[in-house]
């Protein structure tokens, strides 16, 4: 007889609309540690949960992207906090998905990088109410006319979360987009997915109004095409798509997102841990020129 | 707003014919308009709920108008047309008799050298010389137009603006051009300028039952904003103006093409929600053909035919008719003209 | 019959001189098709052959790249403040001979003189003179400290501001020290020809600017060069798209400036009679070959009786004919075909029920003629409301509130541009904010200005065109 208590196993499931649900499909697939070890089995979601998730982003984007840029800075700053207090939780989560399970030094790599990324949506937060004035601009005409460019959300945008920085990787690409008040529908790196699984148990318990951020797990390449050639996404976020493996992948994306001409975001090697400029919060934004007479 | 007046007045818009704001028909078509002008709340309400006019897209549209290119043909029709719409006006403290006179044998024969020049419209004068420009156009057919209603401040006792319209009738004025109490306007007193524009039009009868023409200027330099010249064009024709002017040539703005255009809009409204027809004059600062013809590519394209003679639409303007007449003779002759060769007078 | 008519008065062509034939220009040379292939330029409003002009093959364009990646070495090596004095002189130039390219552009394009000489002539200049001043600041565009630039860039051009939409591309292009590859519309090549002669007079060096004429074929031959790297297409939807498809994979840069189908909202509340005006430059501006052209009049039902009468009113006063008569408000329609899309957009109209309705205007007996038209009746499922017709075609809706109003603005794939007219001011900024489009008119319509960022929402593309947000799309950002 051992005196170790038996542990309650999660069970992990997808994020749609502020919800948890299972894959419509009902399948699962088995998520292992770097070594092969079973972590977990995440949902394997489908194209219609694809589906779901874009429904559901496009439902929250009026919303959002009506929120004061203020009201949008807290909600992230609020998720910032949430997550400080399930650190623990999620060195654990990073350190078993990228390195081995329990090792210490990938303990340690797994703590760097759950710091920053709770830094960086404290960074992007600050974001909120700037970009805007960065990104905009009062335009002197030669005419009586009062001319002003603003920076607004793009839309929908789907978000190949990168594969290997699971969790970091994974801030890196949403927090921007949602910053500005897009919806995204994130695909989350398809061998790692459990800490973005969990990164939306602490969304629903912040202030993120459901919707805002969907969380699908499974194969990159089954959700892409459905998200890529999906009318109602307006930008797709290739960056999980990067490397060798998938280059194929990134250029069958790019060509389906033109249907409807998409915004698309190339994958690209990145430095996860070094400082982001404002690339991507500006890759996801529409400059709207608004013109108005001067007279009495 | 235009909503609320076009659909009250609807019944009105199907009237087969206008008729002229100086005829006796045209009070029976103002009188459905009467609850508008029944206390002075109703007729502010009335006046605000008038379209708005956005400036900048006034002055574009008139700047557009002014591209038009008049030339040969069209352009010899347009001279000849705005010298027939001239009033020709002297309205200086140093005017006397003879330089009325003057002024008036040049109305008849603008060209002494070419007697297929048009006559003017009319003579403009103060009140004291109307007996003498009558007597000096007696026969002509040219009309004698006073200045009157303390011309130009408009700044005297009611009583005192009447006798005065009053004099330059009985000395044989066909038109009276009076001025309106813009101070009365500015601070918002519209029943006010309202009562004595109908009382001026009261004062412009004659015993026989005729009466002067009244033309009512409105300053619009003093009125600033494009939404007071609309406001006060449909407050003075809902008044009998028979034509609304622009400027009295005093002050330092006077007619302007996106005022004009503003008001010909305002005649031609006017006339769709009433059946009455209202004449235009602008005034002051029409120095040149060109000029003259940018204003009838405005009243063509705006208002229309219908206000495509002397009868709907003057010039109130004094050195414009040499212009026109060197222009003329440029036409005729294929050589520029000079000073020179028109008349100084 | 009106008393006063204007008598004819034309603007005189002999102040240009167009060439019998034109070869392409590569490399600072005018230099003739390798296949020796040329096709016909014609007048759209006689039908008159105004020229021949060299077709571009795949060999062409190949020469045409390297010649400007050959040039790009050195162009984007000189000094900014270089480079501007080459676009002041440029814009300096095109004023001088601003009349001999107006009259030109409506030869060639159709247009009337009007708006070739004072709207196309002046806003070219003012595009160079614009990028001109950028060239040396660029470390002050807030793209960071020295931003690159991007290499040679492919760019293609639609027919309805030949001259305009070059100025559009090639200013921004070269301030930010690119070198290009522009090839102009199949039916209006002329003014990038001369704007070729222009580069020389200027003394720009060789290479820098190269001109391929041709079709379609030729511009996917552009598109698809490996040694481009940057594609700028300025045109319809379906070859943006297909464009995007082509560039998919690659490293190069896209920017895309597409279709519109621009809903023009007219609250009760309007200046009336600037709005009817700006109804009218809305759809009937260039013929209505306008990508951000107002084609959906959405009208509060309180007013639309009294708006539909201003409007057909004003629209009686249009006049449609020779587009170098000084006084012509529509000139003719482009080409044979868009004469062909618009006349069955039309029919297709009247087909689904849509009240039809034009002024009387007689039409010349040659050239492409359509006489400005006005749908009434027309619902958001009709094709005239949902296709971009591209012609002086307007059809008109209704709506009751704000919130219909904005819902039916945005019920289309596009999202170029928008107008709004009321005198609330807090409405216009209301509906301002809830526009999917890249370009909101309020009690104005169809404004530009270098200094304005213009371009699309939604399938009306991606990236911008004027002021500070023009470079990013030559910039390595």
């Amino acid at each position: 007889m051992s005196d170790a208590r038996l542990s309650v196993l999660k069970t992990y499931k997808l994020f749609v609309g502020g919800k948890f649900p299972r894959s419509e499909s009902g399948r699962v697939y088995e998520v292992t540690d770097s070594q092969g070890k079973w972590l977990a089995n995440a949902p394997l979601a489908s194209r219609k949960d694809a589906r779901d998730a874009v429904v559901a982003a496009r439902k929250a984007f009026g919303g959002w992207s009506g929120a004061t840029a203020y009201n949008r800075g807290q909600v992230l700053y609020r998720v910032a906090e949430m997550l400080e207090g399930r650190r623990e939780q999620f060195v654990a989560e990073v350190a078993d998905a990228e390195g081995r399970s329990g090792k210490k030094s990938d303990t340690a790599k797994a703590a760097a990088q759950v710091d920053a990324a709770i830094d960086r949506w404290v960074w992007y937060a600050g974001w909120s109410d700037k970009i805007a004035q960065i990104a905009g601009s009062a335009n002197p005409v030669a005419g009586p006319y009062f001319n002003l460019s603003t920076p607004e959300p793009t839309g929908v945008v789907a978000v190949l979360a990168p594969q290997e920085s699971s969790f970091l990787g994974l801030v890196s690409v949403l927090a921007p987009v949602i910053v500005t008040g897009n919806t995204a529908v994130v695909v989350a790196s398809e061998k790692s997915p459990l800490p973005a699984l969990s990164l939306a148990e602490v969304l629903a318990t912040s202030d993120v109004p459901g919707g805002v951020v969907n969380v699908l797990s499974g194969r990159t390449g089954e959700l892409v095409g459905p998200l890529a050639a999906h009318q109602d996404v307006n930008a797709i976020d290739l960056a999980g798509a990067y490397g060798e493996l998938h280059g194929e992948l990134a250029v069958a994306a790019e060509k389906a997102a033109a249907d409807n001409l998409k915004r698309v975001l190339r994958p690209a090697e990145v430095d996860w841990a070094a400082a982001p400029g404002t690339d991507r919060m500006l890759s996801f934004l529409e400059t709207k020129t608004v013109w108005h007479p001067i007279g009495i | 707003m235009t909503g609320s007046y076009a659909r009250r007045y609807a019944h009105l818009v199907t009237m087969p014919t206008t008729v002229p704001a100086y005829g006796n028909e045209a009070a029976e078509r103002l009188a459905p308009m009467a609850d508008v002008t029944a206390s002075d709340a109703a007729l502010r309400r009335f006046l605000h709920g008038l379209p708005g006019v956005d400036a900048v897209g006034l002055q574009a549209r008139a700047a557009t108008l002014g591209t038009r290119s008049i030339k040969t043909t069209a352009k010899a029709y347009a001279i000849d047309l705005a010298i027939s719409m001239i009033d020709l006006t002297t309205l200086e403290g140093a005017d006397t008799p003879g330089k009325v006179r003057a002024l008036c044998a040049k109305g008849v024969h603008p060209d002494p050298t070419d007697q297929t020049v048009p006559q003017v419209a009319a003579i403009c004068v103060y009140p004291d010389m109307v007996a003498t420009a009558k007597a000096a156009l007696a026969g002509s057919g040219i009309h004698v137009a006073s200045v009157a209603t303390a011309f130009p401040a408009g700044r005297a006792a009611l009583p005192v603006k009447l006798a005065d319209t009053r004099d330059a009738v009985a000395a044989g004025a066909d038109e009276i051009d009076m001025v309106i109490d813009r101070g009365a306007f500015l601070s918002g007193r519209y029943m006010s300028v309202f009562e004595e524009i109908k009382a001026v039009k009261e004062a412009c009868r004659r015993a026989d039952g005729t009466a002067a023409h009244l033309k009512v200027i409105f300053e619009t330099g003093e009125l600033q904003t494009y939404d007071n010249v609309r406001r006060v064009s449909w407050l003075a024709m809902l008044a009998g103006a028979d034509f609304i002017k622009t400027s009295t040539g005093k002050v330092s703005v006077n007619a302007t093409p996106p005022v004009t255009l503003l008001m010909l809009e305002a005649v031609r409204d006017f006339a769709a929600a009433t059946g009455v027809q209202v004449g235009v004059k602008p005034a002051g600062g029409i120095r040149t053909t060109k000029d003259a013809i940018k204003y009838l590519v405005m009243v063509n394209e705006t208002a229309g035919d219908a206000w495509m003679t002397p009868d709907w639409f003057r010039f109130g303007a004094s050195s414009l008719l040499n212009d026109l007449l060197m222009q003329r003779q440029k036409l005729s002759t294929g050589r520029y003209s000079g000073p020179d060769y028109v008349t100084v007078d | 019959m009106n008393a006063f008519e204007y008598a004819p008065a034309p603007e005189s062509r002999a102040v240009v001189d167009i060439a019998p034939s034109y070869g392409l220009f590569i490399d600072g040379e005018f230099v003739d098709a390798a296949d020796g292939k040329a096709f016909k330029t014609l007048s759209p409003a006689s039908e008159e052959v105004l020229s021949e002009v060299a077709q571009a093959g795949a060999e062409d364009v190949d020469r045409a790249v390297k010649a400007a990646r050959r040039a790009f070495e050195k162009w984007s090596a000189l000094p900014g403040a270089e480079r501007a004095k080459y676009l002041f002189r440029i814009a300096r130039i095109i004023q001088e001979r601003s009349r001999e390219l107006a009259v030109l552009e409506s030869l060639d394009n159709g247009k009337p003189i009007r708006e070739s000489r004072d709207f196309d002539l002046p806003t070219v200049a003012a595009h160079f003179f614009y990028y001109a001043g950028w060239a040396d600041k660029l470390d002050h565009a807030g793209y960071g400290a020295d931003p690159r630039p991007l290499g040679v860039a492919g760019q293609v051009i639609p027919w309805n501001f030949p001259l305009l939409m070059l100025a559009w591309k090639v200013a921004p292009a070269l301030a930010c020290g690119n070198t290009v590859v522009l090839k102009p519309a199949e039916t209006t090549p002329l003014s990038a020809l001369f704007f070729a002669d222009v580069c020389r007079q200027a003394g720009l060096p060789q290479g820098v600017v190269n001109i391929v004429t041709g079709d379609g074929s030729t511009g996917a031959e552009l598109v698809a060069h490996p040694g481009i790297d940057k594609v700028a297409f300025t045109g319809s939807t379906e070859v943006g798209k297909a464009i995007a498809r082509t560039v998919a994979g690659t490293r190069k840069k896209l920017t895309l400036e597409l279709g519109g189908k621009a809903a023009n909202i007219v609250f009760e509340d309007a200046p009336i009679d600037q709005a009817v005006e700006g109804i009218v430059t809305g759809i009937f501006f260039n013929q209505g070959h306008v990508c951000c052209a107002g084609s959906r009049l959405l009208v509060q039902e309180s007013i639309q009786d009294e708006l539909l009468e201003a409007l057909k009113r004003r629209m009686s006063t249009l006049r449609v004919g020779d587009p170098l008569d000084k006084n012509t408000d529509i000139g003719a329609i482009n080409s044979a075909e868009q004469l062909a899309r618009i006349t069955a957009l039309a029919e297709a109209g009247e087909a689904e029920g849509a009240e039809r309705w034009a002024p009387s205007c007689e039409l010349p007996d040659t050239g492409y003629w359509f006489a400005p038209t006005l749908f009434t009746g027309v619902t958001q499922a009709h094709r005239v409301a949902r296709e971009e017709i591209f012609g002086p075609v307007l059809s008109v809706l209704t709506f009751r509130t704000p919130a219909e109003a904005v819902e039916k603005a945005n019920n289309t794939p596009y999202g170029l541009s928008a107008g709004i007219w009321t005198e609330k001011g807090s409405r216009i900024l209301w509906m301002a904010d809830r526009l999917r489009a890249g370009v909101v008119w309020a009690n104005t319509f169809n404004k530009f200005d270098p200094a304005s960022p213009f371009g699309g929402y939604k399938e009306s593309g991606f990236g911008r065109e004027g002021g500070r947000h023009g470079l990013e799309a030559y910039l390595d950002v």
